[in-house]
């Protein structure tokens, strides 16, 4: 299948000499769910702002459908990528719907103003994340998951093809997570593709179709979640020891291995080890108190 | 009060949405009515229907037709007319500048007088009155020198990588600061009998010596300016949000930024030029229109050009009413403006607080 979008040998330096990316190299086809990891500062965001055209590359090409994104006006580029922003709080107080009805930027032509279609394309978009009874509350009365919530409405009123998501799940509980989650899985589906830049490797097994893993500026893993989320591969990419849990031949879990104060590695507990431990000391404190 | 207003009114007054619509149409239609009942008002009082007559006279026939004498239609037509209509348009510039900088610098604490505009034309201005004294050359140095003060305090303030709201702030404040000591040096060396009066009145702000020569001029510069900036509208919430995601929703930031910014100096420096140094008016009608009708620029433009042409309007109208003999309107603005602002900030919900 011929790749939505394809990043072609990209590297960039925001001081000369100091690169935060080396060649980096990426597809993306349609209907999938890319989840990028990595460690703190090792150019995910910049590489999701140079994939949407945000930022031009310093060398190497980004093309969407075999067009090179650099040769699209600002808003027809916009048309068909969009990126969703880590939340902030905007200066005004905007309504939930005027922020999503940004979103609608890039339709509209040179000086016009959103006409009743994009009111109708932003309030199904709102209804699709959820947030329709808080549509005309302020942005900046909302708790960090709605707001979230209310940028990937403005991106999925957008309508691209493309949708690049900056850590869209850091700020959100459990429950929001996997609500935000499933509506980008089912929207994947719909021929929209995502780009999720995140430090939850757990959501990457449970909700993506291909899982890139970049360290220190470079792709270090790019494939299958199960090909890719593997312990050799994540624990070099943190640089600590990382544990993946399997049920059966499937992974359920990564986990990072504790270490105890003195850098010595903690004791595993051993399901299957005497039991009279655990009670011993449950009479003992018994009878201590 | 809104809460109450909330329960005790049915309908129109029911959403949030709903009331900031209806105060929206309230607010532009606000405007006309005003300045013809305020034609009226002053030490020789007209009543509305003469000045009704005499307008609907001035504007069709060209001269007076009603059984009244010439003085009341002169009166209307050469003495108040113009300046009640300078008053309005140099309102509607100068709160209508004041959201366009707030909405392009992310900063609801700007406008034109705190950026330094006003410094540096009323600079220009007072440079040209000394030496050269033609209208024309005080509205060019009005406007170069505007320029230069809005541009220093915009780069000057991206050299600091902290607190970009506050530090635009006070640079703006500080390059306001440099202006006002250039323009004391130029008062320093005028002519105490014949300059120094001329730049002294002029700054502190007045519309008395308005003619309707001033006016052509004036409606030329405010309409195109005001018609760019509604044009732009939508845009100015997509550039609120910050120069990333304006550029991630297809604008370009910087180039839209550069044409709002040199737009509005030019109203600034052309409202400057006709009527002297006037703060506040910037600062305080956006955040009364925003209280009023939201953040949204597509209601927030239209409105703080009408509310700004009333807030005006009504400052000038009592600066000639008010007390025997005429008070500078720069006094009235701030006199007027502050507690208004310290009201607002309280009342407000705003995201930067």
């Amino acid at each position: 299948m011929n790749p939505l979008l394809r990043a072609e040998t990209i590297s960039y330096a925001y001081t000369p000499g100091q690169p935060v990316l080396h060649d980096v190299s990426l597809a993306v086809p349609p209907r999938s769910t890319v989840y990028l990891l990595g460690h703190n500062g090792c150019g995910k965001t910049t590489l999701l702002e140079i994939l949407s055209g945000v930022r031009p590359p310093g060398s190497g090409s980004v093309a969407i459908n075999g067009v090179d994104i650099s040769r699209f006006p600002a808003n027809k580029r916009a048309q068909r990528l969009g990126l969703v922003p880590q939340i902030h709080t905007p200066v005004f107080a905007y309504t939930v719907r005027e922020v999503v009805l940004m979103g609608r930027t890039p339709h509209l032509r040179f000086l016009g103003t959103p006409g009743r279609r994009d009111y109708e394309i932003v309030d199904a978009a709102i209804e699709q994340v959820g947030l329709a009874a808080l549509r005309d509350r302020s942005y900046t009365e909302l708790s960090g998951g709605e707001r979230q919530l209310t940028l990937i409405a403005r991106g999925l009123a957008q309508q691209t093809d493309v949708l690049l998501l900056d850590e869209p799940t850091a700020h959100l509980d459990p429950a929001n997570q996997h609500h935000v989650l499933e509506t980008v899985c089912a929207l994947a589906e719909q021929n929209v593709a995502f780009v999720i830049s995140s430090h939850n490797p757990n959501s990457a097994l449970l909700y993506a179709s291909q899982v890139v893993v970049m360290k220190s500026g470079r792709i270090v893993a790019d494939g299958p979640p199960e090909h890719v989320l593997t312990e050799p591969v994540l624990s070099a990419a943190y640089e600590m020891p990382i544990d993946v849990i399997y049920a059966g031949r499937t992974a359920r879990a990564i986990l990072p291995r504790r270490t105890n104060g003195n850098g010595h590695q903690a004791e595993p507990l051993d399901p299957f080890g005497p039991p009279e431990a655990a009670l011993t000391s449950e009479r003992e404190r018994r009878a201590a108190s | 009060m809104i809460r109450t207003l909330n329960r005790r009114l049915p309908g129109i007054w029911a959403t949030a949405e709903r009331r900031q619509s209806a105060l929206f149409w309230l607010i532009l239609l606000l405007p006309v009515p005003l300045a013809i009942y305020t034609i009226g008002l002053g030490r020789y009082a007209i009543p509305t229907e003469d000045v009704v007559r005499a307008l609907v006279d001035y504007a069709t026939v060209g001269e007076n037709t009603s059984t009244q004498p010439d003085l009341a239609y002169n009166i209307v037509t050469r003495i108040r007319l113009p300046r009640i209509v300078a008053a309005m348009l140099i309102g509607a510039n100068l709160a209508v500048t004041g959201t366009a900088f707030q909405g392009i610098f992310r900063n609801p604490l700007v406008d034109s007088n705190i950026l330094g505009v006003t410094s540096g034309a009323g600079f220009g201005a007072a440079l040209a009155l000394l030496l050269l004294r033609s209208s024309f050359e005080v509205q060019m140095l009005a406007f170069v020198f505007g320029l230069v003060a809005v541009m220093l305090s915009y780069f000057t303030s991206r050299l600091y990588h902290t607190a970009p709201l506050l530090v635009l702030t006070l640079v703006g404040i500080l390059v306001g600061s440099f202006f006002a000591s250039l323009t004391s040096l130029l008062k320093y060396v005028a002519d105490p009998l014949d300059t120094l009066p001329a730049i002294t009145y002029w700054l502190m702000g007045g519309l008395t010596d308005v003619t309707r020569g001033d006016i052509p001029m004036l409606a030329a510069i405010s309409f195109g300016g005001m018609i760019f900036l509604w044009g732009v509208r939508w845009r100015l919430n997509v550039l609120s949000m910050g120069d990333n995601e304006a550029l991630a929703l297809g604008l370009n930031p910087t180039r839209l930024k550069l044409m709002i910014i040199v737009c509005s100096t030019l109203m600034t420096a052309m409202a400057v030029s006709v009527g002297g140094v006037i703060g506040w008016v910037g600062l305080v009608i956006p955040h009364a229109a925003r209280t009023l009708v939201g953040p949204d620029h597509q209601r927030l433009v239209p409105s703080t050009m009408a509310l700004g042409a009333v807030f005006l309007l009504l400052i000038d109208t009592m600066s000639r009413t008010l007390l025997p003999a005429e008070v500078p309107l720069g006094v009235f603005t701030g006199v007027v403006g502050v507690p208004l602002l310290l009201v607002i900030l309280r009342v407000n919900k705003t995201g930067w607080r």
